[in-house]
């Protein structure tokens, strides 16, 4: 067995135990790395030569009794618009194909205290904008469970290292379902926290006030573990939440008993397939064995979370990505005549076509005489739906249904069909809208051998409940591997 | 036919706050320094940086919107300007459009007539400044210094109340010595930390509606403004005269040529796409937080004239001089601190400190010495140990080099000689040698005594008691 497939407390305890070490552990995640990349492309950058010198150092301190975190030494990889000190950071766009950060992003510096050793940064959308991987200027990421198949993103390339085994755990960014899905997509389990509990700060913003970084792993306990060493507040993001109850491992609780679960029929509409909803349907059933207590209602206005959440997230993005113009770093055009042209042609060929259909789109709802109509209706809209989730919230502890409406897609068959594609979120955007915390984690494979997300959502704040109920049903299942982790793992060691 | 018309001038003012760091980060606000050294991810917009408000910044708004009678919006936001400019490293500013900090304020100024007139301000915002551009001709490039970068601003916007260049310098005085006051900024704006742009349309005496109105930027001193408001009211008077119409635009003024040039009209203004901020919460100010900084509000000049009448005594004319600048009336208090005797303070500083700040084009905030050396030289002069032509030397060199008093008439030996037995001695000196002032004195012209005083000063380098000198003098003649 290669320590790859450990989960990432398991491999933090053998490190712990002094039965491996950081340098063994990071040796073998560079080689499988090596072994599966040319099949799944899940990073864009590969950091092997200070990955193992960051082992070594890592390794010194646990040796010293100075590194005790359950994390210490066990190796991550970091989705590619999390900011890294020395380490080009790409937003996998061409815009930023030579962006080397001055500093490193609060959620990262909090892992690397923990000992973390980062292998590199993961594939994505281009800005994080897609649910494919394949708007990524440097490749398409490939579903390690089939490899014609899409891993679902934006954080495509960190849900398919985990399920590849190339990285023992990884960070991702959710700001309409980028954790959730891809999660779902790839057969692993990813959180996406409430609003304000992980820090922006160097964070690349795609939708300000709707991204957070979140764990994505192979069970809950690790997501549990990573989520508990990265949410801290950060007084240089105005918009962390003071909060005291981040020991999220104190919920790792194989106990349902009474625990009030609502299940929206918004959810299991029209375009929902038929293998996923009867895998949501058999694991919400063993919940109720477990002792929860099931119910159907009505969540409404699940439609026009999507026309909101393509608003807001657009229009903050048009703002957000004017830095990006090839004055200060990154692409600049070769040939121009004057500051305007500079700026037009800079931006025209940094940018790929769904980055700049988002840009138009947010300049447009911004813009004078359509910003009634269409930024402050959106704002209405979120406004609502947080009301519809506070509703429900005061009948269940905890939301349960699928985090996507079909298992991944063949790849370059969304991407045809933008809208198709902004209706595969209709699941997960409501949750970002509400601020609301929102896990995936695996529960069995469709027709195809593809693998099915449960999505579970909890109120603000109220994670615990969350990480509680997948516990309970990750106990009642094995954990699966992808194909690309089973058929490479000789070959990988 | 000659038409009667008149001026409607409304001003956005913006003043660069005096906080020690910048509105959103750490960085220090000092005014110079070497190019990009004042920087942070913040301030130059690197990817994945955060704003966090200053808290200074809004207590300075506070203070200057209670200062000019604004209420105060308790619950007020940021919003974001989208622009592309390279002085501006995110391409857009983050502003306050829907709900800024004040509104409906308004400061009273005294016209030519002598009447009191109240000139309302509409709105004050904050914000944060851009870089600066440094064109270099000679390798043709530009090259940016983002020290600047988010200095904290905020923006005065008046109402159009203004009618004539006097009262919008008597209006931008008001505003500056209040924020003066508060201590918010000290307001140049030969360095920019006083903006005005102004609105100017003008209307035939008697209509209903104002008529269009242009932006005049790029005005750097009082002088500037009234000249730029006086080029601007003819220009579109000669416009509507010849039967043609005053376009909708940004005006740049050119001090050296008083004239102005069109920037950029209505039709290509740019679409600022305004939003929420999203990296920034509301600003929330608790009742106690308004009542903290409205109970630390300063003394402003009308409550000081008053005081300076009844406490010290002394004229409503010096009161005003002194008052014209915070800067003046703190060093007139600290003095009268340290030596007590106002009026004989006030006396320095109406007489040899103007004569002296006119004589070398000082403004009274380019003050240098200390109240600490003037109240010594205020004792010094009192005490009689220094005459008063010894003092108004000695002054001079406190003017130019905040000297020591004390020291400086110690090191040079200009103490004023009491001593009878030695003043005697030159006098009769004095009197032997000028035998003819001694005759002319003694057939009755009592001029000639002037001239042996003067001798006598000069034989004693003019540090002699000059009221014993004369005693002495007409008892010996």
């Amino acid at each position: 067995m290669s320590l790859m497939s450990l989960t990432a407390v398991e491999l933090g305890k053998l490190i712990q135990k002094k039965e491996v070490t950081a340098v063994e552990a990071t040796e073998e995640a560079l080689a499988a790395i090596t072994a599966r990349e040319e099949a799944v492309h899940s990073y864009v950058t590969v950091d092997a030569e200070r990955a193992m010198q960051r082992a070594h150092k890592v390794q010194e301190q646990i040796t010293a009794g100075e590194l005790t975190s359950p994390l210490a030494g066990v190796p991550v990889a970091i989705k590619d618009n999390m900011c890294t000190k020395g380490l080009k950071t790409t937003c996998s766009s061409k815009i930023l194909y030579n962006f080397i950060p001055t500093y490193t992003a609060e959620a990262v510096l909090r892992l690397e205290h923990a000992g973390a050793v980062i292998l590199g940064k993961t594939n994505m959308d281009e800005f994080a904008m897609g649910s494919t991987t394949e708007t990524s200027a440097y490749g398409v990421t490939r579903n390690p469970w089939n490899t014609e198949h899409v891993p679902g993103g934006s954080s495509g390339g960190s849900c398919a290292a985990v399920a590849a085994e190339e990285c023992s755990y990884a960070l991702g960014s959710d700001t309409g379902g980028s954790i959730r899905q891809p999660s779902s997509f790839c057969g692993v389990t990813g959180i996406k926290p409430t609003y304000g509990t992980v820090s922006r700060y160097g964070l690349i913003a795609y939708g300000s006030s709707l991204d957070q970084i979140g764990p994505i792993a192979k069970d809950v306990t690790d997501c549990a573990t990573v989520l508990e060493a990265i949410s801290a507040h950060d007084p240089k993001d105005s918009t962390s939440v003071k909060r005291e109850d981040t020991d999220f491992t104190q919920a790792l609780v194989d106990d349902v008993k009474g625990m009030r679960i609502g299940i929206p029929n918004d959810y299991f509409g029209e375009g929902l397939d038929a293998d996923v909803r009867e895998r949501i349907l058999t694991a919400a059933k063993e919940l109720e064995k477990k002792g929860a207590i099931v119910e159907h209602f009505d969540l409404g206005l699940v439609k026009y979370a999507i026309p909101a959440y393509y608003v807001i997230a657009c229009a903050e993005a048009s703002s957000n990505l004017a830095r990006f113009d090839g004055v200060k770093y990154g692409y600049r055009t070769e040939d121009y005549d004057g500051l305007h042209q500079m700026y037009k042609k800079s931006r025209s060929e940094g940018f790929g076509a769904e980055v700049k259909r988002r840009i138009m789109l947010g300049s447009f709802v911004l813009s004078s005489g359509y910003y009634d109509a269409y930024y402050l209706k959106a704002l209405r809209v979120k406004a609502l739906i947080k009301q519809a989730f506070d509703d429900a919230f005061a009948k269940y502890d905890v939301i349960l249904g699928p985090a996507a409406p079909t298992t991944a897609p063949k790849l370059g068959a969304s991407l045809s069909d933008p809208i198709q594609m902004y209706l595969g979120d209709i699941y997960t955007i409501s949750v970002n809208l509400a601020g609301l915390p929102g896990i995936s984690l695996p529960c069995g494979l469709d027709s195809h051998g593809l693998p099915v997300g449960l999505q579970l959502i909890g109120d603000c704040f109220q994670e615990k409940k969350i990480i509680r109920a997948a516990y309970a049903f990750e106990q009642t299942r094995d954990y699966a591997r992808s194909s690309i982790a089973q058929e490479q793992n000789g070959g990988a060691s | 036919m000659s038409r009667e018309y008149e001026t409607v001038i409304g001003l956005e003012v913006h003043v660069e706050l005096a906080t020690k760091t910048k509105i959103f980060c750490g960085c220090s606000t000092a005014f110079g320094g070497a190019p990009n050294t004042h920087t942070c991810p913040v301030c130059t917009g690197m990817p994945g940086s955060l704003p966090v408000l200053n808290r200074q910044v809004v207590e300075y708004a506070m203070a200057v919107g209670l200062a000019t009678n604004c209420t105060i919006n308790q619950n007020c936001k940021f919003d974001r300007k989208n622009y592309f400019y390279p002085d501006n490293p995110q391409n857009y500013q983050i502003s306050q459009l829907y709900e800024p900090i004040c509104r409906n304020g308004g400061v009273e100024i005294e016209t030519a007539d002598g009447s009191k007139k109240t000139i309302g301000i509409h709105e004050i915002h904050m914000e944060e400044d851009a870089g600066k551009l440094v064109h270099d001709d000679w390798d043709d490039v530009s090259i940016v210094d983002f020290n600047r970068s988010g200095v904290p601003l905020i923006e005065i916007v008046s109402e159009p109340d203004m009618r004539s260049a006097e009262e919008v310098i008597a209006y931008l005085e008001k505003l500056r010595l209040i924020i003066q006051y508060l201590g918010a900024s000290d307001c140049k704006l030969n360095e920019g930390s006083m903006r005005a742009d102004v609105n100017l349309s003008v209307w035939e005496v008697g209509a209903t509606e104002f008529g269009t109105r242009t932006e005049m930027k790029n005005l750097n001193s009082f002088r500037a403004i009234a000249r730029a408001i006086e080029g601007e009211k003819n220009r579109q008077i000669d416009l509507i005269e010849s039967g043609e119409k005053v376009i909708q635009e940004t005006r740049r003024w050119d001090d050296a040529r008083e004239s102005s040039h069109a920037m950029r009209s209505k039709e290509d203004a740019q679409d600022y796409r305004y939003f929420p901020e999203p990296d920034l919460v509301p600003i929330h100010i608790s009742d106690e937080w308004l009542e903290e900084v409205r109970s630390r509000q300063p003394e402003l000049r009308t409550e000081k004239l008053e005081r300076y009448e009844s406490e010290y005594k002394i004229p409503r004319y010096d009161a005003e001089i002194i008052t014209s600048s915070k800067h003046m009336a703190d060093l007139f208090e600290q003095t009268v601190e340290l030596c007590g005797k106002p009026k004989k303070v006030s006396n320095w500083l109406m007489g040899e400190t103007m004569r002296l700040l006119k004589e070398h084009e000082m403004e009274p905030e380019d003050i240098v010495f200390s109240p600490e050396h003037l109240a010594a030289l205020v004792d010094l002069a009192d005490a009689g140990t220094i005459n008063s032509s010894v003092a108004k030397e000695v002054f001079e060199k406190m003017f130019t080099d905040d000297t020591d008093p004390k020291q400086y008439v110690e090191e040079h030996g200009l103490k004023t000689v009491n001593d009878e037995g030695a003043l005697r001695e030159t006098i009769e000196q004095v009197i032997r040698d000028n035998p003819q002032s001694v005759d002319d004195y003694h057939n009755g012209k009592e001029k000639a005594i002037g001239f042996l005083v003067g001798q006598t000063m000069k034989a004693m380098k003019g540090k002699a008691n000059p009221g014993m000198v004369n005693k002495i003098l007409k008892e010996l003649l």
